[in-house]
């Protein structure tokens, strides 16, 4: 377990999805004094070393932050803009600064040091003022990064990125319509179909969009029985979503069937912010939630390895084959396999590393990034 | 010599009265005729003393000096004179005695004499008697001589008369036979035709006989097609069907074929009673009328059966055939197969049984089905009919048991049922009639489901009354008791009552809160008080009155109060969650829908937490109905007139001190988390204990939890974060009395404005002389 505070208060966490080598994640701070700032937030896994190197995004405090899959220096933010009473929170693409890795690096250890940290570089602002407030911006998965979609209360904006990502386009637009203030909370894009679908929620629903056609193609009700917080597909099962929320639930879902959820998990006390699958291996599901935890589940049952890791016959001689075999016959259980109890206070989000499937990054809202490993003794019972 | 000693003996004694002297007067006169044989031994014991008067030595001279030298004159006189009057005495003795025999003596020579007379005329008498007997055997000779043919001719005679007699019977036979069956006496006949038949078979080689038989042949058989006819008419009484089937027999005809005509015959007579059964509605009648009708016409045709077939005595060649063997085949086999229908329709109307009102009278039809059945059992020792019968009332009761559980259940959820309206009445009508309170609702509810489990038990205990035949089968001794009324009622409905007080939570949990909080508080009291006293209570009742013997394994009342303990602390937490929810959505759409950066000076405390208070308050008067207060922490003092104010906590201070003092963020930041390090973790969905105080604690906990995650999510301006110390030091006035922990309050509170504070674009915060102002003057 590795700790790392910052000096303001945070939300916003990814991991850098680009980048396979290197363990990074970029934090977004949020303040209403200061400049806010962008913390890349580098582990080097070998020598156990932290490092930190901060851009300021002078544009204001950063509620969510989200890499391109393409360009390892291209991100995207939603910050609030306050001017004149009024806050209004925008989507505007990014790009730091080439030389960002030389020039302002800096030890966790010695914070007075970034005085002068560089700035970002504005590619476009995903200027969206008539359909309101943004809530989140979503890469297109394994995409060429030239599509983002925005949510910005009740529509979704599929964004053409062109120009090296200096213009940005509406190519074409979903609306919810319905009673009330509806506006959408969380959404993610599914990385099956082509990357054809996206999933939305908004209040207790959850909701299926078919990015062609930009049309509904299903609704789960009162998913959950308060406010759903966050989405996330399984990488490896196309029709499998995980969905969390204030009813202090994780909800695991087959699109194809929507009137039960498939699994349940009921282990937070408090208000779920944060689902992710492990990008490898989806068994391993994170949550963060305010009641300060974040539990890392092995949901064995619903896994696309339900019978552990498939080996290849080849690979093994007949001796290990029959070892192999005694251990796939082992009863398979979905279980907690840790709950991290180091943050202080509400864990807003979580994220695994791009780079190392086996370290996660959890972010608290003191602006505590807690950097941990999956259990030696749970890697290699999925590996072997 | 003899007299002298005579003499001298006697001394005193009358000398005839004593029988000694009478047996040595014999034995003198035994030893003077020599005859004694003992004489020797009496001889040697005699004394050798001369002086002996009475011994055989005696010497007169050595007697006569003796005496001379010792006696004096006088003593000599006296002995002489004593001699002397001896010696006269002893001779007179003997002269009577010679005369007396010598009389004797006379008279037997006379009585010889004559005698001897008679003897010689007898004889003469005896010759002629021979001689007469020789005469009279030579007479008697000769006549049995001279009758001897005339006998032998009489015998003869006499047999011919017989022979005659004999074949006037069989020649008279058809005719005899015709009469008698003119005049139906069937049995006159039978016996007749048996008598003449062996004859009319030996002698059938000669025609007349074989006319004679053949005639017989013909009637008889006509007679045999009568009686078969009158046998399958049926009309006709038990008692003729006897006497038909005895003759039937007699007549040779075949056993088998009786047997089958008689039981086809007594089927379809029985088969008419089942379907008259089919007709019937009522199930006492039903059975009444099965017992009556078919169960004893099915006890009649066994009777009569055995009567015929099996328990006559055998004779002649029938006994040969083994027939009761096969006739109690066949009747098992009838008796199985009619059986086998009537329990199919007994059974199909038990299960058309199905108010659960009063069992008493299925109860009582079960017991005269059953009672019926064990004359069966008696008739047909072998039969299996009572056991199926006995298995019919078993599934009887099973199927009882499962209603009744059934009905409870339906019964449990129409009262939960009443128990909803009644919570929503006061809403709809308030004041019109006093709403019932909730505890007077917990009783309710909970008396009536007691009642109605007692009233079952009453019910179903019907099948273990002494009087009911069935109630001492081992089923209903052990098993029914243990595993059916016990497990399959009781247990299962209390675990019955468990779930679905838990369904509660979990659908109402997902779709919206459907269930009345009250309701849930209710069931959530209803539960513990099961687990504290009504489960034992009940098991213990039910053990009591059907004297459970366990011999399988049952459930523990251990593991039911667990049970329901389980249920009641979830519906109690659910509880919680849905009143925490309900203040929870309140306050978030009071932050959510503002606008805080532009809102005006605060006045007065926003009325959403006037609202909270409020309904706190009320959530505190209901579950202060159902439970107890529980423990709290000491306050302090002046608790409500804490000075709450983001400035005096120091924590506070330095939480969002990074506005004021930039240049050491870090250092505050880590004083924040180190202070946090030793507040306790607050558990926001914990689960909460069963006493008031908890619950309250539990409710406040996830109203504030949920306000300070919403104010995070907002951004202020400076008379929003006014407005939110305002609202905070209102809730805190108010809400601490409420909790275990005031501390606990006190510290989301401080998180709330904390956090304010800290998304305030502006933070000036307000005097904390005039919250309390405005506070109080709200």
């Amino acid at each position: 377990m590795y700790q790392l505070y910052f000096v303001l208060q945070a939300r916003a966490l990814t991991s850098q999805t680009a980048e396979s080598d290197a363990i990074r994640f970029l934090v977004g701070t949020q303040s209403l004094k200061f400049d806010n700032q962008i913390h890349i937030i580098d582990f080097d896994d070998e020598n156990n070393i932290i490092s930190k190197s901060v851009l300021q995004h002078q544009a204001g405090e950063i509620w969510h932050i989200s890499a391109s899959p393409a360009d390892k220096a291209v991100l995207t933010t939603c910050y609030n803009k306050t001017s004149e009473s009024r806050v209004v929170t925008c989507g505007a693409v990014w790009r730091m600064p080439p030389e960002w890795e030389s020039g302002s690096h800096e030890s966790p250890d010695d914070p007075h040091n970034s005085h002068n940290p560089q700035n970002l570089e504005l590619l476009c602002h995903l200027d969206n003022s008539s359909h309101g407030n943004a809530s989140c911006v979503l890469w297109e998965p394994m995409g060429d990064g030239k599509h983002v979609i925005s949510l910005a209360d009740n529509h979704a904006l599929l964004w053409d990125l062109t120009e090296s990502s200096t213009q940005a386009t509406i190519s074409s637009s979903a609306t919810l319509e319905g009673k009330g203030q509806l506006k959408f909370t969380a959404g993610k894009w599914s990385p099956h179909h082509n990357c054809t679908q996206l999933a939305t929620a908004n209040d207790t629903a959850i909701r299926g969009w078919d990015l062609r056609t930009m049309s509904q193609i299903y609704c789960i009700e009162n998913a959950h029985g308060q406010l759903v917080r966050d989405l996330d597909f399984n990488p490896n099962k196309q029709y499998y979503l995980a969905s969390c929320g204030d009813d202090c639930k994780v909800k695991f879902w087959d699109v194809r069937n929507i009137n039960e959820p498939v699994k349940t998990l009921e282990e937070h006390s408090h208000w779920v912010w944060s689902v992710r699958f492990n990008h490898s291996h989806d068994q391993l599901v994170l949550t963060g939630s305010s009641d300060s935890r974040v539990i890392l589940s092995n949901m064995v049952s619903i896994s696309s390895e339900p019978f552990g890791h498939l080996v290849d016959d080849d690979d093994l001689s007949d001796g290990e084959d029959n070892h192999q075999d005694e251990k796939t016959k082992e009863p398979l259980q979905d279980s907690i396999i840790s709950t991290y109890e180091e943050h202080e206070d509400s864990v807003y989000a979580v994220e695994w590393s791009s780079a190392d499937p086996w370290l996660f990054a959890s972010l608290s809202y003191d602006g505590r990034l807690v950097i941990n490993r999956v259990p030696r003794a749970l890697k290699y019972h999925i590996l072997l | 010599m003899d007299g002298d000693i005579n003499a001298t003996a006697p001394g005193t004694t009358p000398p005839d009265s004593d029988p000694a002297r009478k047996r040595r007067v014999h034995g003198m006169l035994k030893l003077y005729y020599g005859l004694n044989e003992e004489g020797k031994t009496v001889d040697q014991a005699e004394s050798m003393d001369p002086c002996d008067i009475n011994g055989p030595h005696f010497d007169p001279e050595v007697y006569l000096n003796k005496l001379r030298r010792e006696c004096s004159l006088g003593e000599l006189m006296d002995q002489e004179t004593c001699m002397v009057k001896q010696i006269r005495s002893l001779d007179s003795d003997m002269q009577t005695l010679v005369y007396e025999n010598y009389n004797k003596f006379i008279s037997a020579t006379d009585t010889i004499r004559k005698m001897k007379n008679d003897f010689k005329k007898m004889e003469d008498e005896m010759d002629c008697l021979s001689t007469n007997m020789a005469s009279i055997t030579d007479f008697s000779a000769r006549i049995s001589g001279t009758l001897q043919d005339q006998h032998a001719q009489i015998t003869k005679l006499s047999g011919v008369h017989t022979l005659l007699r004999k074949l006037q019977f069989l020649f008279e036979l058809p005719a005899r036979l015709n009469k008698c069956l003119e005049l139906q006496a069937y049995a006159q006949a039978v016996s007749s035709h048996r008598r003449a038949r062996c004859v009319l078979q030996q002698y059938s080689h000669m025609p007349s006989f074989r006319g004679i038989q053949d005639d017989c042949h013909a009637i008889m058989d006509k007679l045999a097609q009568e009686l078969r006819q009158k046998f399958r008419d049926g009309g006709s009484s038990a008692k003729d069907l006897s006497e038909c089937v005895e003759l039937l027999l007699q007549l040779d005809e075949p056993a088998e074929e009786l047997c089958d005509k008689f039981l086809s015959h007594a089927q379809s007579r029985l088969e008419a009673d089942l379907l008259g059964l089919e007709a019937e509605t009522d199930i006492l009648e039903f059975i009444d009328r099965g017992c009556n009708e078919f169960v004893s016409s099915l006890c009649l045709v066994i009777a009569s059966y055995q009567e015929l077939f099996v328990n006559r005595p055998q004779e002649g060649e029938l006994a040969s055939k083994n027939i009761p063997q096969m006739a109690i085949g066949k009747l098992h086999a009838f008796v199985d197969a009619l059986a086998t229908r009537y329990f199919s329709l007994v059974e199909r109307r038990i299960q058309e049984e199905k108010s659960v009102g009063d069992n008493s009278l299925l109860v009582r039809a079960l017991d005269r089905f059953h009672r019926r059945l064990q004359a069966v059992a008696k008739l047909l020792p072998g039969s299996a009919v009572p056991s199926q019968g006995t298995e019919i009332v078993v599934r009887a009761a099973r199927e009882r048991i499962k209603q009744y559980l059934a009905a409870l259940q339906s019964f449990y959820l129409n009262s939960l049922t009443d128990v909803r309206q009644a919570l929503a009445a006061p809403r709809l009508a308030t004041g019109k009639d006093a709403p019932a309170s909730l505890p007077e609702l917990l009783s309710t509810l909970s008396a009536s489901i007691l009642n109605q489990i007692k009233s079952v038990l009453a019910s179903v205990h019907l099948f273990t009354a002494k009087d009911i035949t069935f109630s001492n089968k081992p089923y209903f001794k052990g098993e029914f008791c243990s595993h059916g009324v016990r497990e399959s009622l009781v247990v299962n409905f209390i675990m019955f009552v468990c779930q679905s007080s838990r369904q509660f939570c979990e659908s109402a949990g997902d779709r919206g809160g459907s269930t009345p909080p009250a309701l849930l508080l209710l069931l959530s009291r209803l539960c513990l008080d099961y687990e504290t006293s009504t489960i034992t209570y009940i098991l213990t009742l039910t053990d009591e009155q059907f004297l459970v013997q366990h011999h399988s394994p049952v459930t523990a009342v251990t593991a039911l109060c667990g049970e329901a303990r389980e249920a009641a602390q979830k519906l109690l937490n659910h509880y919680v969650k849905v009143q925490g929810l309900i203040i929870s959505q309140m306050l978030r759409k009071s932050v959510e829908t503002r606008d805080w950066v532009n809102t005006i000076e605060p006045r007065n405390v926003r009325a959403v937490m006037k609202r909270v208070v409020e309904d706190t308050t009320s959530i505190d008067v209901q579950v202060g109905l159902l439970y107890e207060e529980g423990v709290r922490k000491a306050h302090s003092s002046d608790s409500s007139k804490r000075t709450f104010s983001v400035y005096s906590s120091s924590r506070q201070q330095t939480r969002y001190a990074p506005s004021y003092t930039p240049s050491a963020p870090m250092d505050t930041n880590l004083l924040s988390n180190i202070h946090k390090l030793f507040s306790e973790r607050v558990e926001i969905f914990s689960p909460v204990e069963f006493n008031k105080v908890s619950v309250l604690t539990g409710i406040i906990k996830i109203s504030l939890k949920t306000f300070l995650e919403c104010v995070r999510l907002r951004t202020f301006g400076r008379y929003g974060l006014q407005q939110i110390q305002v609202d905070c030091h209102y809730l805190q006035m108010y809400l601490w009395r409420f909790v275990s922990d005031e501390n606990l309050v006190h510290f989301l509170l401080d998180e709330i404005v904390g956090s304010t504070a800290h998304r305030c674009l502006d933070p000036a915060p307000m005097e904390q002389s005039v919250i309390e102002v405005i506070c109080e003057r709200g």
